[in-house]
């Protein structure tokens, strides 16, 4: 089903292409999308640089997307993904700032430290809510998705902001920096090693530890849950806060990787892609890895693309938000593609419905 | 008209002479079959229902009926065999065409819409239009009431099906399959959660039907029901039928076995009890229910080690806030409950687990288990907590492995391996899989709600024989059960629940089934109850 939604998102990026061509008055060229295609993926996979920029553009989507993945197994809709990479991002500017002094061994897991306990507590918050007053995660984290990027304006401006600059910014983390991998053009860095570990360890923590099975078992009927015994109030705290510190992981990834700094500018789309990502991936580790690097192919290649065919990188949008719409319409697809199928569509969306209006006492 | 004489459990109804001619045959299924991966729902089925026949399906949780009538109603199709309407070879695909030949049928789970009234729940699907846009009520209202009285009741089109009695659902539930011309009623286990009252009157409802010329085919597994109310009986078993009878050729052990493939106890042989000193104390418990209403008015109880105590009671007069209260699942507002002299007033189940307290809950498939998780998992439900099935943070996969093991082993629960989900479980077999879990450790206090609902003979012999086991290893059983017959079987007390409270408290052995039966309905000895006129609760 999800490949099947890919190649619809394929198909309709290729209808755009096409139109959009031929709207502006270079003919109408129906091979253009294949062509299109093809350098993306020339861009992103033939060569070593090209790889690892595609891993790198990976990196936050993978933990971005696992924690929207961890969210979803618990039942919960993380749309705060967005919210706890900004706020991990900004604690390891700050906190990166302030070792930036300290010997690398030190200060690399410091700052990452940072970025993991912001992005946790920005987690928490949202799970506080909901386990004590009920308060649907869905409602909370749009709200605090607004505030963080409001408060990275405020805080680097103020706060946190370094002096001798020319825009409003943190200072630089220094030897808080991840060490970087491959050329300097292909910003790689060790960060894509972290998240490529995050996989098994959290596939690790869902399947195999006692707090997985109590994360599934919510997610999967939380009557049964509460019945055996788990205080879901508990439960949900801690999921969000995990969540939210996959996420801060991201952010962090991307200053300690890459800007290393914070500017009051910094923004981010990843949590949003992040949540397609976890669908496409059937909300699995290993599938969001996958649809992280299907992602990532499609960003580290529109550069080339662009320059090469004169398509414009803001096909991947339309191509990800049709994926999306097809992964969520799964009736369409079946539709589309006539498949009979004898149980019910996607699971993970049930949680929206479900949970809506219930507070877990 | 009329509401039927009484019929105790032993009177055996005759069949229905047709005099005259042959009687006609209006509804032929012939070597029906269907296969489903790995299993063979239905061998080769013949079925013969006559005009104005009541004719009983009986047969186990998984036998095939169900299958056989989904067939018949359009909603699955067959891989074999065919269908003859008053002799002539019909299609069915789905449902519309099952409804447009006139074979209805009323399922086990009623498919109403709570919010809606009566008459919109009725029309739901051919709604009368008035100048084609707007929907004309009052000519559905008109046509409603007059079905309503046709039939003997009187019927509110405007009421809110939520506010409805479960009994009266079923009517409106009936209504709507009439009100669709159906000829042929197919019914599904329609007594599932009916009172002994309501069960006697919808059947002077079917009996009514099938005097006026409609034909009925009455889907159970309960014995003396289908003993009571069918003109003929066919069985199925493993998805076969394995013998017609009628009910004044046969009796309930002669069924059962048919049903079952081997003598069956039908009343569990529940021996002397000795109980011992309390172990579960209930003082002046109060519970509120969702909307803050007191559901549990003041309830005392003792339940002693070594004996079981069951709790009779229509379904809600305060057994579920009763039950949640006792298990942590609602805190009680006053009162106190204490398990083996420990005060476990208002604790957590996590907390009552530890102190030796085991809950089989009602909804086995809500509560009691997860249907997506595999069986072995769902068989450490409440105690993967604890050792041997974790170590530390991590499960230890190989002691849960092994304890499934042992449980399907000792259980017999039907599945070829612990790995799959427990949803592929017969419902026997989910409830099998709960009281397996449960029963097996060591217990202070059990508290059983709705055992055995939904199940079959030969699930309900077990359980039943369990739980005396359980008994007379010295745990105190708290039964609650809105089907008399189980708690008159194996309680050793009787406790009455009528609107929140306990109004009586008899010996199990002596307990008289009328006068218990009463007291259920009225709280009270000596008045009949009065339901011929439609009520709200």
């Amino acid at each position: 089903m999800p490949v099947l939604a890919v190649f619809l998102g394929l198909a309709g990026g290729a209808i755009v292409i096409v139109i959009s061509n031929a709207a502006s008055g270079r003919g109408f060229d129906l091979l253009l999308p294949l062509r299109a295609y093809a350098s993306m993926l020339t861009g992103a996979v033939t060569g070593v640089d090209e790889l690892v920029r595609t891993m790198s553009e990976a990196t936050p989507l993978i933990l971005a997307g696992l924690s929207v993945a961890v969210g979803f197994k618990a039942g919960l809709f993380n749309i705060g993904a967005n919210g706890q990479f900004l706020m991990g991002a900004l604690g390891a500017g700050a906190v990166g700032a302030a070792v930036a002094g300290w010997t690398p061994w030190l200060a690399i897991p410091i700052a990452l430290a940072g970025g993991m306990f912001f992005g946790a507590l920005y987690g928490f918050i949202p799970g506080a809510l909901k386990a004590w007053t009920g308060a649907h995660e869905v409602v909370t984290t749009i709200m605090l998705n607004f505030i963080a990027a409001a408060l990275v304006a405020f805080l680097v401006t103020g706060p946190l902001l370094a002096p001798g600059f020319s825009f409003a910014r943190t200072g630089d983390v220094g030897n808080a920096a991840f060490p970087a991998i491959g050329n300097v053009a292909a910003s790689g860095h060790i960060g894509i090693l972290v998240a490529f570990a995050a996989v098994p360890i959290i596939y690790w923590l869902l399947n195999r530890s006692v707090l997985g099975f109590e994360i599934r078992m919510v997610g999967a009927n939380p009557s049964a849950a509460r019945y055996a015994g788990i205080n879901p109030g508990r439960l949900v705290i801690l999921t969000m806060s995990l969540a939210g510190m996959l996420a801060g992981m991201a952010g962090a990834g991307q200053v300690l990787g890459i800007t290393h700094f914070v500017s009051a500018s910094f923004s981010t789309a990843a949590g949003f892609d992040a949540i397609t990502i976890a669908l496409l991936g059937r909300v699995h580790p290993v599938g969001v890895l996958f649809a992280a690097l299907l992602f990532g192919v499609m960003r580290a290649g529109s550069a080339l693309m662009q320059i090469q065919v004169r398509v414009p990188v803001e096909i991947i949008d339309v191509i990800q938000a049709v994926i999306l719409l097809f992964l969520t319409a799964e009736i369409l697809v079946r539709w589309i593609f006539r498949v009979r199928v004898e149980r019910a569509g996607l699971e993970e969306l049930k949680t929206i419905t479900k949970t809506y209006g219930q507070a877990t006492r | 008209m009329q509401p039927d004489a009484e019929s105790g459990r032993d009177h055996v109804v005759p069949a229905a002479p047709t005099s005259g001619p042959e009687p006609q045959v209006v509804l032929e299924m012939r070597g029906i079959t269907k296969r489903y991966p790995g299993v063979l729902a239905n061998d080769h089925i013949d079925l013969e229902l006559r005009d104005g026949e009541i004719h009983a399906l009986l047969g186990e949780n998984g036998a095939g009926k169900s299958t056989l009538m989904n067939i018949l109603y359009g909603l699955v199709t067959p891989d074999e065999g065919e269908i003859l309407l008053n002799g002539e070879p019909i299609q069915i695909r789905e449902p519309s065409d099952a409804i447009a030949r006139g074979i209805s049928m009323v399922h086990q789970h009623f498919m109403l819409v709570p919010v809606f009234s009566v008459a919109d729940n009725i029309q739901l699907g051919q709604e009368p239009m008035a100048n084609r846009v707007f929907l004309d009520r009052r000519a559905a209202h008109e046509r409603i009431r007059a079905l309503g009285n046709a039939f003997g009741f009187e019927i509110d089109p405007d009421a809110k099906v939520e506010t409805l009695s479960v009994g009266w659902q079923q009517r409106v539930e009936i209504l709507k399959a009439l009100d669709r011309k159906a000829e042929v009623l197919v019914l599904d286990e329609p007594t599932a959660v009916l009172t002994p009252q309501e069960t006697k009157e919808i059947f002077g409802v079917l009996r009514r039907l099938a005097a006026e010329g409609h034909s009925i085919i009455f889907i159970s597994h309960k014995l003396y029901e289908v003993m009571e109310i069918a003109d003929r009986i066919t069985v199925i078993r493993r998805g076969r039928v394995v013998g017609t009878r009628l009910p004044a050729e046969t009796n309930e052990d002669d069924l059962a076995e048919l049903m079952v493939g081997r003598e069956v106890e039908l009343t569990v042989d529940r021996g002397e009890s000795h109980p011992t000193e309390p172990a579960l104390v209930i003082r002046d418990l109060r519970v509120n229910d969702d909307r803050g209403h007191e559901a549990v008015r003041g309830v005392s109880l003792e339940v002693r080690a070594g004996e079981i105590l069951g709790i009779a009671g229509v379904a809600g007069n305060g057994q579920n806030e009763l039950v949640q209260a006792l298990t942590g699942l609602r805190r009680p507002a006053a009162g106190q409950v204490t398990l083996g002299g420990k005060d476990v007033t208002g604790a957590s189940p996590r907390a009552l687990y530890d102190a030796g307290l085991a809950h089989v809950p009602g909804d086995r498939q809500e509560y009691g288990l997860v249907l997506s998780f595999p069986i072995k998992d769902n068989l450490v439900l409440t105690g993967y907590h604890r050792s041997p099935f974790r170590r530390g943070f991590v499960r230890d996969d190989e002691a849960v492995d092994a304890w499934a093991d042992k449980l399907i082993g000792t259980y017999d629960i039907r599945t070829h391996s612990g790995e799959v989900a427990a949803s592929t479980l017969s419902g026997g077999n989910q409830q099998k899989a709960v009281v397996a879990r449960e029963f097996s450790r060591d217990l202070k206090a059990l508290i059983l709600d709705q055992p055995t609902r939904g199940l079959d003979v030969g699930s309900i012999e077990f359980i039943h024989r369990q739980a005396v086991v359980k008994r007379d290893q010295g745990t105190a059983i708290l039964l609650v059960s809105a089907e008399l017959d189980e708690v008159m079987e194996i309680s050793d007390r009787i406790a009455v629940m009528y609107r929140g409270e306990v109004v009586s408290v008899v010996d199990g052995r002596t307990a008289n089934r009328e006068e218990v039966g009463l007291l259920m309905a009225t709280g009270r000895r000596d008045v009949l109850p009065e339901t011929r006129v439609m009520t709200s609760e």
